[in-house]
């Protein structure tokens, strides 16, 4: 945890006591700001990703930093939720997956032999593009994965914080054993947002987390990444190219080929990708004259 | 502004619109007549039942012990809680069974082993009742000199069920959103406890739907029972070693020693108790999604 953010929990319940090469484990350099938020949390090598025969996204090369915000944009189908849904490896169980090239998570092959796929979600986080809570009440919709992973030490502060840290107690505080599916879509979705960093996991991947919701839900959305990104390390998928420029620190366009295989055309400061692209294709994107 | 009724828009039908709407009547009157029939046939069913049966139905015949097979006044006692005990068997026998199967086929085989195991349940439940019968009384009774037990019939009865409440379970459990299981995987959280924890909380509702109903099925089978549970005495055996009074059967045996009245209360309590589980379990499923908000 970075010194900017005090982390007392870390020390017991952090998933990093649990790594699978303990000698290898990710020792931060502590220095916090600028040094800090350009670590490398996780690195694409040459990924291409099959569906059985159909290659759906070639030879993706780019490098994610810590504690920042970054951004997948680009038209439908160019690849950018698959190749999220890649980084905690949400596509395992989809028939013909398979994916070339390597994903480095901290240095460890995330796709290696000694990589657990139950251990990969637990550390990187995911918020899907609808609103999905459990059947169960808000409570238990927090408490449920830290129950199960053995985080049951101060449950109900655990949930609090949780719960806090996603701008949604003081609206559920006094209804927390009501069903969570009375919640308007909003607040759903800072409920899911909350129950994936109630396992306090290193990354939170948001597939179009605001994409079902109204402006007003899908602000105070944008501000919740604001403050998540002091702690977790954020990587947002979006159809929204204002809604990349108002959260994203950097911004990877995807576009599609001739022969509709998605892949990375150009990745930078998001500031400097909508204002200097340096791709005409990504230009033309973000003019609106695309396809 | 003109608020005259222009005949050229006339909101009256117009071209195919008339046939169409015969049609419309034409195929609602049918769907309607074909589920009153439906309903119709039950309704006789039940009345007619209840007509018959009402009029014998006092504590005597509720608690009393079987006639004599040679005939004369009797209740049905033993045989309802022969049955009652048969079923709870059953179920405590194939509900784990099922659930198991359901998990296995949905959860953690690969396609091709699923479809295999599917269509063996469906195969196993197009199984006719009779000839689960006679195979259990060629196994554990003629090839083994064994007498009739309720066990045997127990048996029997479980390898009819089996297929009924696995298939509903496969069904429920494969209706279980796939955003709900996706969003327990995306938390770390092992496969065994999302199955626990999420899959099948969501799909107990129609779970447990299904073993109601699966359960009334075996109140009322009769074939698996025949050659495996009969011969039994005129009082309560609690004890599956021996053959146990059951429903089904003691109805067969009131019908061919003429007892009709008997039979007809005793189809009506078979009938009742089914009808009630039923509605039970219903209103108890309702109460308890409410209080999940579903």
């Amino acid at each position: 945890m970075s010194s900017s953010v005090p982390n007392p929990d870390a020390a017991t319940t952090s998933p990093r006591v649990r790594l699978a090469e303990p000698g290898r484990a990710y020792q931060p350099a502590v220095a916090p700001g600028e040094q800090l938020a350009r670590q490398v949390v996780f690195e694409a090598h040459h990924v291409d990703i099959h569906y059985g025969p159909k290659l759906a996204v070639a030879d993706v090369n780019m490098d994610i930093y810590r504690n920042i915000a970054t951004a997948l944009i680009g038209p439908s189908g160019c690849g950018k939720s698959t190749f999220l849904r890649c980084l905690n490896r949400m596509n395992d169980p989809i028939p013909g997956f398979k994916l070339g090239g390597e994903i480095r998570y901290f240095g460890h092959d995330l796709y290696g032999a000694t990589a657990n796929r139950v251990e990969v979600r637990r550390r990187i986080g995911m918020v899907f593009q609808r609103p999905n809570p459990f059947p169960k009440s808000i409570y238990d919709n927090v408490a449920w994965a830290p129950r199960n992973l053995g985080m049951k030490q101060d449950l109900d502060a655990r949930v609090e914080k949780a719960l806090r840290q996603a701008a949604l107690w003081d609206e559920v505080k006094d209804r927390l054993r009501q069903s969570a599916l009375g919640l308007s879509g909003g607040q759903q979705q800072r409920l899911c947002i909350a129950r994936a960093i109630a396992i306090e996991p290193d990354v939170v991947l948001l597939d179009e987390p605001a994409s079902a919701l109204d402006p007003i839900a899908t602000a105070s959305i944008e501000d919740l990444i604001h403050q998540l990104k002091l702690q977790y390390t954020i990587v947002i998928v979006t159809h929204n190219m204002q809604q990349a420029m108002r959260v994203a620190d950097r911004t990877a366009f995807f576009s599609l080929d001739q022969n509709r295989t998605g892949t990375l055309i150009e990745y930078d400061d998001t500031q400097k990708l909508f204002s200097k692209p340096t791709d005409t294709r990504t230009r033309d994107y973000i003019s609106g004259q695309f396809g | 502004m003109a608020t005259y009724p222009d005949p050229e828009h006339a909101l009256t039908p117009s071209g195919n619109l008339r046939r169409r709407l015969v049609y419309n009547a034409l195929f609602e009157g049918g769907a309607g007549f074909a589920a009153f029939l439906a309903v119709g046939v039950l309704l006789l069913v039940a009345i007619s039942i209840a007509a018959h049966g009402l009029p014998v139905i006092n504590l005597h015949f509720l608690t009393g012990s079987l006639p004599p097979p040679s005939g004369g006044v009797g209740g049905i006692g033993p045989a309802l809680i022969g049955t009652l005990e048969m079923v709870a068997f059953v179920i405590a026998i194939t509900l784990p069974l099922a659930v198991l199967i359901a998990l296995f086929v949905t959860q953690f085989a690969s396609p091709r082993v699923g479809n295999a195991v599917r269509m063996v349940v469906d195969v196993m439940n197009g199984l006719p009742t009779i000839v689960v019968g006679v195979f259990i009384f060629a196994v554990l009774i003629a090839a083994t000199h064994g007498g009739f037990a309720g066990w045997k019939g127990i048996v029997a009865l479980s390898i009819v069920i089996l297929p009924l409440i696995t298939r509903a379970t496969i069904e429920a459990i494969s209706r279980v959103p796939e955003l709900l299981t996706e969003a327990a995987d995306a938390l770390g959280v092992a496969r065994w406890r999302t199955v626990i924890g999420v899959i099948l909380p969501t799909a107990s509702p129609s779970i447990l739907t299904a073993t109601i109903l699966a359960g009334a099925r075996a109140a009322g089978e009769t074939a698996p029972v025949l050659f495996t549970d009969s011969g039994f005495g005129q009082t309560t055996q609690l004890n599956p070693l021996h053959a146990m009074p059951n429903m089904p059967l003691e109805i067969y045996y009131l019908i061919t020693t003429l007892n009709f009245q008997e039979a007809w209360g005793a189809a009506f309590v078979l009938l009742v108790l089914i009808l009630a589980t039923n509605l039970l379990a219903r209103t108890f499923l309702r109460r308890a999604q409410r209080k999940r908000g579903l």
